[in-house]
């Protein structure tokens, strides 16, 4: 180990985080690959190491003989500041070994509000931020994760993105880049290549044009990069490779267990999500599968409970098939099963009184919407029967925490709609003093509101976002009407709302702001211990960008959206429709039902169907 | 009933960074991989039946740490092959050396051979490790610490029980023999006492590792 690292790790918050070391972790001899990978995650260790997707790629790229993939995490403040000051730069944990003399550094970019972190982990490794100052093919940066629909406002940054999923796309661009290593490419030679590879999209390949107005005139390839890039999926999740040996952290991360992804896609639509359209088609693997691979990865870990992943896990069919074959092994082992994210309805109700090792407090309901009308016109398929005949259920059997989740600003929100949160909340408080067998233990009730972001490929991502103040109102409002001593109203902060709004939906000139930001201190945006709403509305204004024009202002049917040449397979008509019905309260039925034929199931391979078709 | 098995096993490398608490945790995880599962307690909380004497100091390292658990199998398993089978699939810098009945209680455990070094980044080597032998030669070294009913004064020198300092390249290497309980003085109580009593001897880095543990008697404590 570094002498000057080994000086500071006694002075630093848990420095188990910064050493490696853990079990199942892959240790390659560096002289007999070819390819030395940093795949980094632009956030902490304990948020990284509990993300599955990290966990399946650090696998899948390690299949690579010639590559030896490691990991690479943020340093929180503490150890920041001494890697600074005794000039530590950011290394690997596998190896140990400095990050800035690998040949590529791989991002899992999640959610917009890492992209200070991604150029400060640039930065630490010695790295120069932008793609142009980095002539040569060699350190190739590139990044994928749910940032990569819109890849605009990271586009300076990064020399190629990979859209979709990475099990395949990834080792491709891995393989072209071990070729080109080996022959000698120039960089620009290696991204016309790779701008072929299914789901990669090459930033510096496309030149943007604008209108007067400020909006995106044109999007135009160059060297024969396709016009629009698709993004790239595994057809048969069942023979996707998936970890069965995840490392296992010697220290407390967030979700410490085995987890199962179901299936990926969501039949439901609700119309501000984005992940519920970005990850179509629908594709579920078999409970074979998972039972055969969650017994294995328990069995390679030691872990002590196993959690089954999708976008709503009530919607997978063969839930009770599943839950009894990971039971028969778990249960007389004493292993936990946890099934986050059910549905209201009494379906989730029967598996959660089978799997009793579910605590019996909380109750999460994600309601989005006061009233019928407004969860009617966002496509939140929940009535108020779904949760109240659940809650009758469950306060029967013991529990008493309720939480219930809500957004205000949705498109077509109304003051009624927001007194119809505080009904609900009555109601509920009514349900559980008519059916809860011992009172004295009372009931706790919350609710939580945060601002509507309006997101990239979803149907609302033509939509405005409510302004601050405007929030607050609304905020104020449901506080006033929240009444009952039983009921605690919690409500997110805006700022960062707003903050998220302008990343989400901006364009190739926010990256600017992101570098400013940067340059004043700014990482790890997405705490609240050192997010500053201030340092960003001062870049965005030092930048001469209008965070109105990105985040408050609708935009029109015809106009050419900064992502638009990204294709997540479900088509644009199929959102605006979406987005019309939305203004006509008018449901969608859910791909279960009848097929909306939103365009997603044309990127599976000949031979495979949308699991719901 | 004497199901209570102990362990003997090493801390070193990048383990050392490993809290008591998180070690815990990974031992007990370890043990499912070996399959060999820890019991439970009964009760509203269970929790599994392991204990760590003495627990580390993270940042120093262990050759003889000493862990009480017992195991949920109705019969014993084979104790000599204990160790092969949880080194097989225990995390990198922690190796079981040795596995045997539960023998004496942990109380008994009187003395921690400790061996360590303090660097010196412009100093002069010789000088360092003479001075501290003066320094704790045997006149008592008082030093504030926080106690159970805040700051104390405390004279450590007495749970000193041996010390030598040898003078190397850039370091001074420490071979010290401390009172592991009653009172428990943690090889950075070394360390400390200089920075508040003469600062100009104080390291600018100071790595300790436990090396053999021993009773009241100096008997090697198993």
């Amino acid at each position: 180990m570094d002498k000057r690292l080994e000086r500071i790790l006694p002075r630093v918050q848990k420095p188990a985080r910064y050493t490696g070391g853990e079990y199942n972790q892959i240790i390659k001899n560096k002289d007999e690959v070819d390819l030395r990978l940093a795949f980094c995650f632009p956030d902490t260790y304990e948020i990284g190491m509990s993300n599955l997707g990290m966990s399946i790629l650090y696998e899948t790229m390690n299949s690579l003989p010639f590559v030896w993939c490691e990991r690479v995490f943020a340093p929180w403040g503490d150890m920041y500041e001494e890697m600074k000051k005794a000039g530590i730069p950011l290394y690997a944990l596998e190896s140990g070994d400095p990050i800035g003399d690998f040949d590529s550094l791989a991002f899992s970019i999640g959610y917009e509000m890492a992209y200070t972190t991604v150029l400060d982990m640039l930065d630490m490794a010695g790295i120069p931020l932008r793609t142009a100052d980095r002539p040569g093919l060699l350190p190739l940066i590139w990044a994928g994760g749910t940032a990569a629909v819109n890849a605009e406002p990271m586009a300076p940054f990064i020399d190629l993105f990979v859209v979709g999923e990475g099990e395949e796309a990834d080792n491709q661009v891995l393989t072209l880049l071990h070729r080109a290593k080996l022959e000698g490419w120039s960089k620009h030679e290696f991204l016309v290549q790779a701008a072929r590879i299914r789901g990669v999209y090459v930033p510096s390949l496309y030149d943007v044009s604008y209108n007067d107005d400020g909006t995106v005139a044109a999007v135009t390839p160059r060297d024969g990069a396709p016009e629009r890039v698709t993004k790239a999926i595994v057809s048969d999740l069942d023979a996707a490779p998936f970890p069965t040996r995840p490392i296992v952290p010697s220290t407390e991360v967030v979700h410490d267990r085995v987890s199962l992804e179901l299936f990926r896609g969501c039949p439901r639509g609700c119309r501000f999500c984005q992940a519920g359209h970005v990850y179509r088609p629908l594709r579920a693997k078999k409970p074979e599968t998972l039972i055969r691979q969650g017994i294995e990865a328990l069995e390679n870990t030691g872990d002590e409970e196993v959690t089954l992943l999708s976008l709503s896990t009530s919607d997978y069919r063969q839930l009770p098939a599943l839950c009894d074959g990971l039971l028969e092994y778990c249960e007389p082992r004493s292993i936990g099963l946890s099934l986050p994210s059910l549905r209201a309805d009494n379906f989730s109700m029967e598996i959660m009184e089978r799997i009793q090792k579910v605590r019996k407090s909380g109750l999460t309901f994600a309601v989005e919407g006061g009233s019928q009308r407004l969860r009617d016109a966002v496509n939140k398929n929940v009535t108020e029967e779904d949760v109240l005949h659940t809650c009758s259920i469950a306060f029967a059997g013991g529990w008493n925490t309720v939480k219930l989740y809500y957004m205000l600003g949705l498109p077509t929100e109304t003051d009624e709609d927001i007194l119809g949160i505080a009904e609900m909340a009555n109601q509920i408080l009514h349900c559980w003093r008519m059916n809860a067998k011992n009172k004295n233990r009372g009931v706790r009730i919350t609710v939580s509101t945060s601002c509507f972001i309006p997101k990239p490929q979803s149907p609302f991502q033509w939509e405005a976002q409510i302004p601050l103040p405007e929030y607050l109102r609304r905020v104020n409002l449901l506080r006033a009407s929240i009444t009952a001593k039983n009921v605690t109203y919690n409500w997110h902060d805006a700022e960062t709302s707003l903050i998220e709004a302008v990343l989400s939906k901006g364009d190739r000139r926010v990256a600017d702001a992101i570098e400013e930001v940067w340059r004043q201190g700014g990482r790890l945006d997405a705490w609240t211990d050192y997010f500053s709403f201030e340092r960003w509305m001062a870049a965005f204004a030092k930048c001469g960008l209008d965070v109105d024009f990105y985040a408050h202002r609708e935009a029109g049917k015809d106009e050419v959206l900064p992502w638009d040449h990204i294709d997540v397979g479900v088509r644009k008509a199929h959102l605006w429709s979406e987005r019309e019905k939305c203004y006509r309260s008018e449901l969608s039925p859910d791909c279960r039902h009848q097929c909306a034929a939103c365009g997603a199931a044309r990127l599976l391979e000949r031979g495979f169907t949308c699991d719901e078709r | 009933m004497s199901d209570k098995l102990r362990l003997r096993f090493e801390k070193t490398g990048r383990a050392v960074y490993i809290s008591h608490l998180d070690l815990m945790r990974t031992l007990q995880r370890s043990f499912n991989r070996a399959g060999l599962p820890l019991k439970y307690s009964e009760g509203f909380n269970p929790h599994p039946q392991i204990a760590i004497a003495l627990p580390l100091s993270v940042g120093t390292g262990s050759l003889c740490e000493i862990m009480d658990f017992k195991l949920k199998a109705e019969e014993t398993p084979d104790l000599a092959a204990l160790p092969e089978r949880l080194n097989a699939v225990l995390p990198e810098g922690i190796r079981v050396t040795e596995a045997y009945g539960f023998t004496r209680k942990v109380a008994e455990l009187k003395w921690l051979h400790v061996e360590g070094f303090f660097e010196y980044d412009r100093r002069d080597t010789g000088e360092m490790a003479a001075r501290l032998k003066d320094f704790y030669a045997g006149a008592p070294v008082v030093i504030t610490k926080k106690t159970k009913r805040g700051l104390g004064e405390t004279d450590i020198r007495p749970g000193i029980r041996e010390i030598r300092f040898e003078p190397g390249d850039k370091q001074v290497d420490i071979t010290t023999i401390l009172s592991a309980q009653e009172p428990t003085i943690n090889p950075e109580l070394l360390v400390e006492a200089l920075r508040q009593l003469r600062p100009e001897l104080a390291p600018d880095f100071a790595k300790f590792t436990r090396i053999e543990t021993y009773d009241a008697a100096m008997q090697v404590y198993r």
